[in-house]
């Protein structure tokens, strides 16, 4: 899922067409670089945004990627509506860029195209056994639990006690949450109905985050690790052992990563030991994965064996290397989150393989004129939202500074979306405006209702297009 | 096993903790509770951030000096969050207020003078859990969303952070992941 975004920018009497291409929900960060137009839509009367989706549905990872129980972060769509509303900006959803358009194309017909796609794909493992049952990526796995369609199938296997989560980050702890929450918190929320019912049936009571350094270099950020800490019916299960010059370095860390380890020191002296009937949730560190384990009879994963690693170097700089010790976690379900991973869209757009983005100075394309991007595909896919957001905002200064500059010659009228809306339909791409986009917004309140959740998502690509175009 | 409860009527109006925020109280298996307050949403209300129930609520003199250094001052109304008088006010902050103060966000980050800030009402861990991924953090940041106006704030002066452009031209093209 690839987010594309495309400006055409309207100056003097012809309008300029921007023109945003988001697709796919890893890029929906994009739906986050929607901001930029905020300013571009007001450095100029003259600018028009059109953005193009490839999905039905805007929004993007605020929308599949925002774990269902943090509804306050996606206040954001609020802001987000309101810019898609006004009236110089358009949304033009169920476009594929790639596929069903040309970056050439959108290029021609528009001043400027900002590439805010995202990042589709996600780092492997690179380990045998990696394709075995039983081992998904978190980006498919959270997928699932958040209505994208294309992970609706998924199916996790939860019959098994334990799961092990390869990666330490927001999006690790996200996972853990979800495996270990209380039925009863996650059926408030728009979770689909589908992973509902398969977390009700799921026997895992113990879930375990692998990482590849130490306590001091764990990459979740405070607020969702309080999350842990104050789950009901679990108990932190780490390995004092790991943390064994970890009280020392405390006095001199700075604030934010003091805090953090000092939150997760405090679980270690709590005593959990006589405490019945709770799930467990915990770090393991040092530990890189080596293979994935299979069942005696082959079919699925049954754990998996790690390096056990010691550090070297100091500061943010430590790296892990590993020993030549082994050691070995029996698991159900292993789930890898140890990244996404930007994919080119168009051979016409130049693609730096190696970082996994799209090779730019200051949000311009290298050896493109009029192709900008932000975001992930941009910087690379970590930070929370108001890292894209502040991007975002970057981008559209320089696009800004290009129209003033001449950098982007706007002498010559642009036709946008007037000449891609008949192309698309002479090749049977029908879009989805906003206002669609706000009959099935109404369509999945109103099913949410009827069960006491905020939403229930539609999960088929056939069905959104079906309500967007009564 | 969550509780939710408006306060409101039984709180002191003297600090952040009064006018609007949500009290919701978690209930642990082995008896703890976490309490955890909630900025009430800003939203689209305008009229309902600032305590209906107080006509007389007094006029203070906000000065905020933007991302550009420029200066705006406006007139705010006790009890309104600082995040409220933003949107109130129509104060041109990109991306200010995000998650609409709810502490899921750190974009209503200001600075304060010194004097002020040590007479802000203290601050909460989940407010600084938020902080501490802001960009920009001084030893006077504060979220705007948690600060309610007071007379005793009248002419102060507020800074909204400049942002991520210079710690992201500091750190070239260092890899974060």
């Amino acid at each position: 899922i690839t987010a594309l975004s495309w400006h055409t920018y309207p100056w003097s009497v012809w309008p300029i067409p921007l023109c945003s291409t988001n697709q796919a929900p890893s890029g929906w960060m994009g739906s986050v670089t929607v901001q930029m137009f905020v300013c571009l839509l007001q450095g100029s009367p003259h600018i028009q945004v059109d953005i193009y989706e490839r999905l039905p549905v805007p929004f993007g990872l605020v929308r599949f990627g925002v774990a269902p129980d943090h509804p306050e972060v996606k206040n954001v769509i609020n802001t987000f509506t309101q810019t898609a509303q006004h009236k110089r900006c358009h949304f033009l959803g169920n476009v594929h860029v790639g596929k069903d358009i040309t970056i050439q194309e959108l290029m021609q017909a528009y001043h400027a195209v900002v590439l805010s796609y995202g990042a589709e794909g996600n780092r492997t493992m690179g380990v045998s056994g990696e394709g075995l049952p039983g081992v998904y990526s978190a980006k498919d796995f959270v997928g699932w639990y958040n209505g994208l369609p294309c992970n609706k199938e998924l199916q996790p296997d939860l019959s098994h006690e334990t799961a092990v989560i390869l990666g330490q980050g927001n999006v690790a702890l996200d996972v853990a949450r979800i495996l270990l929450s209380p039925l009863d918190l996650l059926k408030k929320t728009d979770i689909t109905q589908n992973a509902l019912e398969t977390l009700a049936a799921s026997k895992v009571q113990r879930v375990l985050m692998v990482g590849r350094r130490g306590p001091l270099q764990v990459a979740c950020t405070i607020k969702e690790l309080r999350e842990m800490v104050n789950m009901p019916y679990t108990a932190p299960d780490m390995l004092p052992a790991d943390f064994q010059h970890v009280a020392q370095a405390l006095a001199d860390l700075p604030r934010p990563r003091k805090r953090l380890t000092e939150l997760i020191m405090k679980t270690l002296n709590e005593d959990h030991r006589g405490r019945q009937g709770v799930k467990r949730w915990g770090f393991r560190f040092f530990r890189s994965p080596l293979e994935v384990l299979p069942s005696a009879d082959g079919s699925r994963a049954s754990g998996i064996r790690l390096a056990v690693n010691k550090l070297e170097g100091v500061g943010d700089a430590v790296t892990a290397v590993p020993t030549s010790e082994v050691d070995e976690i029996a698991c159900g379900m292993i789930i890898s989150s140890i990244g996404y991973k930007s994919l080119p869209i168009d051979p016409a757009v130049p693609f730096d393989f190696k970082r996994a983005i799209v090779p730019n100075n200051m949000g311009r394309v290298e050896e493109t004129t009029g192709l900008y991007c932000s975001g992930w595909v941009k910087r690379g896919p970590t930070g929370v939202i108001a890292t894209t957001m502040n991007d975002s905002f970057d981008t559209a200064r320089t696009i800004l500074q290009d129209l003033e500059s001449g950098a982007i010659n706007v002498s010559v009228s642009r036709p946008g979306s007037s000449e891609v809306v008949p192309l698309l339909e002479k090749r049977g791409v029908r879009t989805v405006s906003f206002a669609d986009w706000e009959k099935i917004n109404a369509e999945e309140t109103k099913q949410g209702t009827a069960v006491g959740k905020p939403r229930e998502k539609l999960l088929d690509v056939r069905e959104m297009l079906a309500v967007a175009w009564t | 096993m969550a509780q939710c409860l408006c306060l409101r009527s039984l709180l002191t109006p003297c600090g952040t903790r009064s006018l609007g925020m949500h009290l919701r109280i978690q209930s642990c298996l082995d008896g703890t509770k976490i309490y955890k307050w909630q900025h009430r949403q800003v939203g689209t209300c305008p009229t309902l951030c600032t305590d209906s129930k107080s006509p007389a609520a007094s006029k203070v003199t906000v000065h905020f000096i933007n991302q550009d250094g420029v200066r705006n001052s406006v007139t705010a109304t006790e009890g309104e969050s600082l995040l409220d008088v933003v949107v109130n006010k129509n104060l041109d902050i990109s991306g200010f207020g995000a998650c609409e103060g709810t502490l899921a966000c750190s974009t209503c980050h200001l600075i304060f003078e010194e004097d002020i800030h040590e007479r802000l009402d203290p601050v909460m861990d989940e407010e600084v859990d938020m902080l501490d991924l802001a960009y920009g953090l001084t030893k006077t940041s504060r979220l705007g969303c948690q600060i309610v106006v007071q007379p005793w704030m009248e002419g102060m002066t507020v800074h909204v952070p400049k942002g991520i452009k210079d710690q992201r031209e500091l750190a070239g093209s260092k890899k974060t992941q």
